[in-house]
């Protein structure tokens, strides 16, 4: 018996070893490229030619860093990314405020103040979520000319704005199905109007989808390469553009260093949120895709 | 006087909820089912450089579109890419999610550090893993340095083999994703059933194949559609990783509708490829969506 259960302890023990390393194995995998990008960042372009990718630097310079902040050449310009990154700022903070409002207006309309067809409503606006957006960039670009915001953050703003507010009415009208009517209607009873019943009531308790759905439009918003890139060429373009176009610039010698340094800064807003707000980032995950 | 006011205000009050309401849906009418008409309609034209609305030519676009070299091309990419894309992250993101089940020490850290690409802008991570895999210096250089002097990884530059990098870096950047879904699908699983199961004897890999994986349906349906969407909508990681090169190598819907659209001046293509691509994606979202919001009403 004694016996026995060594036997099997150890078994588990080895299972216990063998569990570990795998996962270890993939944080690895998940981890490298990020680690490859941060320390290329820190290495002369002299080491990186002579050098190994995975090694540290021995020579640490913050020189590439600066470089890609302040002079590196996006197009025509040699000024950095700092004024594509400051574009996506202006961009990003606008396009997240009027969708998320938007979305939790239309998710308390549609939860607490429902009429005939809200479901068709619902539904439609939903599906937009879904659509892959070359469908639109024909005649949106006809647009964006038509009110004489091509090529701008507005027209961004705008663009954003259009096909955010699926996903945060979703969000908010999921969130707001589970709560209780019956506050709602002793509000009523008490003489409460449309916005005093929304900013007395349903406001105050919607803290968590608020974070859910702002970090949800942040990331998409700060994310998109696409419309940006076909509606906002040159010295408006947003951040995820100029890194594209930094990289993929086919003059002079390539500047490993400086890329890696200007797509760190790229990613660093989205990873700062993930990494505050993990939790609430996969709370968004799963309500865009389980809608649960 | 004040009776017209009141009555004013009544019909306000009464259609206030519809007024907040209407902005969005004018808006989603507008710039999502307006501008797909108008894009099928665009379709339909012999539009070039600018929309031509003049030029109808009814269907026609469609079959000059399916005999396109580069479409095929993109087509072929676009099964290879999502078949590889899909089954990858889906059996990936499985077992990660039944080994994170285990009860681990540090399971927080672990999970935090599998799903951290999928905060990233596809454009990030095309650049991190096009230096990673940089023929002359990345990989290859690396593993030379570590005496494997006849190590070669030229994916990226090589025809055949691009499309799996755009696999391996897509992969990367979902597969924590897919594992943070069925790790929620396990953990809702009900203990009392597997309780049962192991006082029955049965191993622990008798009770995950027998008992909870085919529990996980709902999950692989979801999966398998957020995956599929992503997949055809790729766009962004194909640009920053290969430019959809060499050649037209990694050519893939997205990047056929943007290149044929914008630099080739064959605006009617284009817009018939884009909806090809909605048609698609059509196909496997309304269906999901319908019986999505179906069993909510049940329950």
């Amino acid at each position: 018996m004694a016996e026995m259960t060594r036997y099997d302890d150890s078994g588990a023990r080895f299972w216990r070893v063998a569990l570990y390393t795998t996962l270890i194995v993939f944080a690895v995998f998940y981890l490298l490229p990020l680690f490859v990008m941060l320390v290329t960042s820190f290495k002369s372009l002299d080491e990186i030619r002579q050098g190994n990718m995975l090694a540290l630097p021995v020579q640490w310079t913050i020189e590439p860093w600066l470089k890609a902040w302040g002079t590196a050449c996006v197009g025509l310009t040699c000024e950095g990314i700092h004024g594509y990154f400051w574009n996506s700022i202006k961009m990003v903070v606008p396009a997240v405020t009027i969708s998320t409002i938007l979305g939790a207006l239309n998710g308390y309309v549609l939860t607490k103040w429902r009429f005939r067809g809200h479901k068709w409503i619902f539904a439609l606006m939903l599906f937009g979520c879904f659509i892959p957006f070359q469908i639109v960039l024909i005649p949106m670009s006809q647009v964006l000319g038509k009110l004489g915001i091509a090529g701008d953050t507005a027209g961004l703003v705008l663009v954003h704005v259009t096909y955010g507010i699926g996903f945060s009415t979703l969000f908010f009208r999921n969130y707001y199905e589970a709560f209780p009517n019956e506050l709602v209607k002793a509000a009523m009873i008490d003489g409460a109007g449309f916005f005093r019943i929304f900013w007395r009531i349903m406001l105050p308790s919607s803290g968590p989808i608020i974070v859910v759905t702002v970090i949800w439009q942040f990331t998409n918003i700060w994310n998109d390469f696409l419309f940006g890139a076909s509606f906002a060429a040159g010295e408006g373009a947003p951040m995820t553009v100029a890194l594209n176009n930094l990289v993929s610039s086919s003059t002079g010698v390539k500047e490993y260093n400086v890329h890696m340094a200007a797509a760190v800064i790229a990613a660093f807003p989205t990873l700062l949120v993930y990494v505050v707000a993990g939790r609430y980032f996969v709370r968004g995950l799963m309500a865009g895709s389980v809608k649960g | 006087m004040s009776e017209k006011n009141s009555a004013v205000a009544d019909w306000l009050r009464q259609h206030l909820p519809k007024l907040v309401l209407s902005p969005s849906f004018a808006i989603t009418i507008f710039f999502v089912y307006g501008f797909i008409l108008y894009t099928a309609f665009i379709s339909m034209t012999k539009s070039k450089m600018l929309p031509n609305l003049s030029k109808f030519v009814g269907f026609e676009n469609y079959p000059k579109l399916w005999k396109t070299l580069n479409w095929q091309v993109a087509l072929d990419n676009m099964l290879v890419f999502g078949f590889l894309y899909i089954v990858i992250c889906g059996v990936l993101g499985l077992f990660l999610a039944i080994l994170l089940d285990q009860k681990i020490r540090g399971e927080g850290f672990l999970r935090t550090t599998y799903l951290y690409p999928m905060a990233l802008s596809f454009i990030v991570t095309g650049t991190a893993w096009k230096w990673f895999l940089n023929p002359g210096l990345g990989l290859e250089k690396s593993m030379h340095a570590w005496g494997f002097e006849s190590f070669k990884f030229d994916w990226l530059i090589n025809p055949d083999m691009a499309i799996y990098t755009i696999v391996i870096a897509g992969v990367w950047q979902s597969s924590g994703f897919v594992m943070a879904m069925f790790l929620a699908g396990l953990r809702g699983i009900d203990g009392e059933q597997l309780k049962a199961a192991q006082l029955d004897g049965a191993s622990t890999f008798q009770t995950y194949w027998r008992i909870i994986i085919p529990q996980l349906r709902a999950v692989y349906l979801s999966a398998f559609v957020v995956l599929a969407h992503m997949a055809i909508k790729s766009y962004d990681l194909v640009v920053a990783l290969t430019g959809g090169g060499p050649g037209r190598a990694t050519e893939m819907p997205a990047t056929f509708m943007y290149s044929y659209t914008f630099t080739r001046n064959q605006m009617g293509i284009g817009a018939a490829s884009a909806m090809i691509m909605l048609m698609t994606i059509a196909a496997i979202i309304v269906p999901y969506l319908y019986a999505e919001t179906r069993e909510k009403q049940d329950g």
